[in-house]
């Protein structure tokens, strides 16, 4: 529906202007949604705008359909809404542009092979970085009430603890002339 | 002349950081005491060089001198003083030449101030300060030259870009840049402890300092960006998640969690190794930030540079830099004593969780970033990561952030008590519950989840509230006691709370003009109304008129609520002469309510009205009044005596420290 050629000036414009919002500049009296796009039945209309959110405006970067005033988003808009009308769940409305445009076209990529790493790094590094820091500073028991069911401390980590008492002793956090080690808790 | 002067001064500029990259490193490895006091000297050299530099380019700019090929592409005749000035920094070679300036202040305050540095310390922090200014100084000269000449001169400009023509986007790169290359020092700090083979508390006390300025300049630009595209971009948002906007807010999240990590390290001796490494990684965003801005290689609002040579020596020094920070974190790390045991419920174990879940909310961002790059690199398959991905990975991260956030500063350091912190935290949750209840009566639309997301950023705000009443005694202390520990109260533990507090406004204010936000499109004739939210806004027509450097169309809303008049709006169309391009102005009334904010459409084909765009954000100014705070609680916090600049000598610091930490 939109030439090749069509969608290479748009992009030769894009580099050539030195800002996104140049595009709105040159092409035209088109703004984001437009009064005559919008439908009459309101629940419709605040589906398609939902829908719009999560598509991408193909010829921009990094704007929906719903933010650009790009001519292509316009009619990726009126596509969504045709489709609407024409009685599509949200569902279909997606894997109908889908299927004409590719995963491009989605804002939120779909769980695929090629995107494992990208859905799976959040949780997966919030796993890794929270088992360092926390074994390497708090997990290990440290003797007493802290941990009771852990092993007790060996004769070199009680050492440690005698110098660490004796280091807190003259903490800044401690007045001066308090000398002994804070009872813990 | 003074252009070719100013070329000399940068090239001079190159040699002294040069020498002082490799005497002073030398001097401290041979314990040469006359070799690494050269570090001192070069520094402030280096800096007046690079201040000369700048000052020649900036005359350039100002008297339009279009014989200088920069100045021809980015300035004109006719533009306004301000932005002929900002011209300097609004383009990719003078922005690097600011970013080597910024660098080459941060590592002369580190020779002025740091007498009380140990002697071999110092010399390491500004050699490897001086390896970046080299190594960028190196950059500029190679590949993006401010100071070239055309011949013959263009008699006039090419103009700058109108959407930057604004004073908020004329001081919006050097708070950035100042953010950024203020984590160099931290860097810097951090190669510096590895090659000495230790780090201790005084360690963190002189980095904080340099670590917290850097925290609030970027802060602070961030904010003014957004503010910036808020009013400028003309569609209400004020974050797009675009990837430039990312590359400010990766060292943000990472520099944040670096702040919360030192004061572990300066307190109690914990976290070191970790507290290197995010030094580490804090710059090496920084970096990579620079990298993504002016590398091109993510063409998006802001890429202003397009040339591959320059990405490809940007990419070398991000190579070398944070290859080699790492390297040496990975050869030397082991080597640091980890001390400061705690158990897992303690004012430690909160940070630590702060520093799980911001660098996994920065890792989120970097992944969603890259991503796209990455895949189509290897597989060639596109794929686009827009905000839906940043809302779905990102907020979650938050939510335990935010609602853990109170309870930190209630903890005790070793072990705290969680049933006390939840005591204290007694009033703050109930006022969060009440502006559940009031969130669902004034906005009776809108997700479910809303009225929980503004509670949590009233529960964080009073959390903020009631670490002061507590540590004041209000409510169990005489008034005078009261007003005693108030006066009393060490500037940090304030800088904290508000802080603190800052997040909670901003985060009422995101969630409610994200969930709240109304949009009203539609085709407006003079003389008719539309009603939004609670205003009748009246359009009363389009007139010419004539900027200094533009024509515009402004349209005239006036406003009314309940018949009384509010005020006038006036949306306007820009076309600005050089280049010619258009803008839209929003007309925005603000209020405590949120933001009415009006844009101008065109007119209608068939002559008879303009479409109009008019939205009501709710809330919205507290997103940035919060980050404002947040700069403010910055600057209060550096002005504690016990964090001033080079302040950590041990005999002072006992004297200086009355208050017990709890």
């Amino acid at each position: 529906m939109i030439s090749c050629g069509h969608a290479m000036r748009c992009l030769r414009r894009m580099t050539a202007l030195l800002a996104m919002l140049a595009v709105m500049a040159v092409s035209a009296p088109v703004q984001a949604v437009e009064p005559d796009e919008i439908l009459p039945d309101p629940k419709l209309e605040s589906r398609a705008r939902a829908l719009s959110l999560d598509l991408r405006c193909l010829v921009c970067q990094n704007q929906s359909i719903d933010d650009s005033n790009a001519p292509l988003a316009r009619d990726l808009r009126l596509l969504v809404r045709e489709r609407l009308k024409a009685g599509d769940s949200d569902a279909d409305v997606m894997s109908y542009v889908v299927a004409r445009y590719g995963d491009f076209v989605l804002l939120r990529p779909p769980f695929k092979w090629n995107t494992l790493i990208l859905w799976l790094s959040a949780p997966v590094l919030l796993l890794a970085v929270g088992t360092m820091l926390w074994r390497s500073t708090v997990g290990a028991p440290r003797g007493g009430t802290i941990n009771a069911a852990g092993p007790p401390l060996s004769r070199d980590e009680e050492a440690r603890l005698a110098n660490l008492l004796e280091v807190r002793a003259s903490d800044p956090a401690t007045p001066p002339d308090e000398g002994r080690p804070r009872q813990p808790g | 002349m003074v252009v070719e002067l100013g070329h000399f001064a940068l090239i001079l500029a190159l040699v002294v950081a040069g020498v002082q990259m490799v005497v002073p490193a030398l001097g401290a490895w041979r314990g040469d005491g006359r070799m690494m006091a050269i570090g001192e000297p070069a520094a402030l050299i280096q800096l007046g060089l690079l201040l000369a530099s700048f000052i020649a380019l900036g005359y350039a700019f100002t008297t339009s001198d279009f014989s200088v090929a920069n100045v021809f592409q980015n300035s004109h005749s006719t533009k306004p003083m301000i932005y002929k000035i900002s011209g300097v920094w609004g383009n990719h070679e003078g922005s690097m030449l600011l970013w080597v300036l910024i660098l080459a202040l941060f590592g002369a305050a580190v020779a002025a101030f740091g007498q009380n540095l140990p002697a071999t310390l110092r010399a390491r922090v500004l050699s490897v300060q001086a390896s970046i200014a080299f190594a960028f100084c190196m950059f500029i000269l190679a590949t993006s030259n401010p100071f070239a000449r055309l011949d013959p001169a263009p008699v006039e400009g090419q103009g700058l870009n109108p959407i930057l023509q604004d004073p908020a986007l004329a001081i919006h790169p050097p708070l950035l840049y100042a953010g950024y290359v203020g984590f160099s020092i931290a860097f810097s700090f951090a190669i510096a402890a590895l090659i000495e083979g230790r780090t201790d508390a005084a360690w963190a006390r002189w980095v904080r300092p340099w670590t917290l300025a850097a925290w609030l300049c970027l802060t602070l630009g961030i904010a003014l960006g957004s503010w910036w595209a808020y009013y400028e971009l003309g569609w209400g948002g004020w974050w797009f998640w675009d990837p430039v906007e990312n590359a400010s807010f990766m060292p943000w999240l990472a520099g944040t969690a670096l702040l919360h990590s030192a004061l572990v390290m300066e307190k109690r001796e914990g976290l070191k190794v970790w507290t290197i490494l995010l030094a580490i990684l804090t710059f090496s965003l920084s970096l990579l930030g620079t990298f993504l801005v002016r590398s091109g290689v993510l063409t998006s609002v802001h890429a202003f540079a397009v040339d591959p040579e320059r990405g490809v020596f940007i990419l070398g020094l991000m190579v070398i830099f944070i290859g080699g920070g790492l390297a040496l974190f990975a050869l030397r790390a082991g080597e640091l004593r980890q001390g400061g045991l705690f158990a897992p419920i303690s004012r430690e174990g909160g940070l630590v969780l702060n520093n799980i879940l911001l660098t996994t909310a920065c890792a989120t961002v970097l992944v969603g970033t890259l991503y796209p790059l990455a895949l189509e690199a290897v597989t060639g398959d596109k794929i686009s990561v827009g905000p839906p991905f940043f809302n779905l990975t990102f907020g979650p991260l938050m939510l335990p952030l935010l609602l853990a956030l109170p309870f930190g500063p209630f903890l005790a350091w070793k072990r705290g008590d969680i049933g006390g912190a939840a005591q204290r935290l007694f009033v703050a949750a109930l006022v969060a519950l009440v502006a559940v209840v009031v969130s669902l009566a004034v906005f009776q639309r809108g997700p479910w989840l809303a009225p929980f997301g503004i509670a949590l950023g009233v529960f964080v705000m009073m959390g903020a509230i009631s670490e002061i009443a507590h540590r004041v005694k209000l409510g169990s202390a005489s008034r005078e006691e009261v007003l005693r520990k108030i006066g009393n109260l060490p500037r940090s533990v304030i800088g904290t709370a508000l802080a603190h507090f800052g997040v909670g406004l901003m985060v009422v204010g995101i969630v409610a003009t994200s969930a709240y936000q109304t949009e009203t499109v539609l085709v407006m004739k003079p003389g008719e109304s539309a009603d939004v939210a609670g205003y009748r806004l009246t359009f009363r027509g389009v007139s010419p008129s004539q900027g200094p450097n533009y024509r515009e169309q402004i349209g005239t809303f006036e406003v009314t609520r309940g018949g009384e008049p509010v005020v006038a709006l006036y949306p306007s169309k820009r076309i600005y002469n050089q280049p010619p391009q258009p803008t839209s102005e929003a007309g925005i009334h603000a209020s405590w309510r949120g933001d009415l904010y009006t844009v101008l459409g065109d007119a209608q084909q068939d002559g008879a009205g303009y479409s109009m765009r008019i939205y009501f954000n709710p809330l919205v100014r507290f997103i940035w009044i919060g980050a404002l705070i947040m700069s403010i609680a910055g600057c209060i916090s550096l002005a504690d005596r016990r964090l001033r600049v080079g302040a950590p000598i041990r005999g002072q610091r006992r004297r200086s420290s009355p208050q017990p930490a709890e």
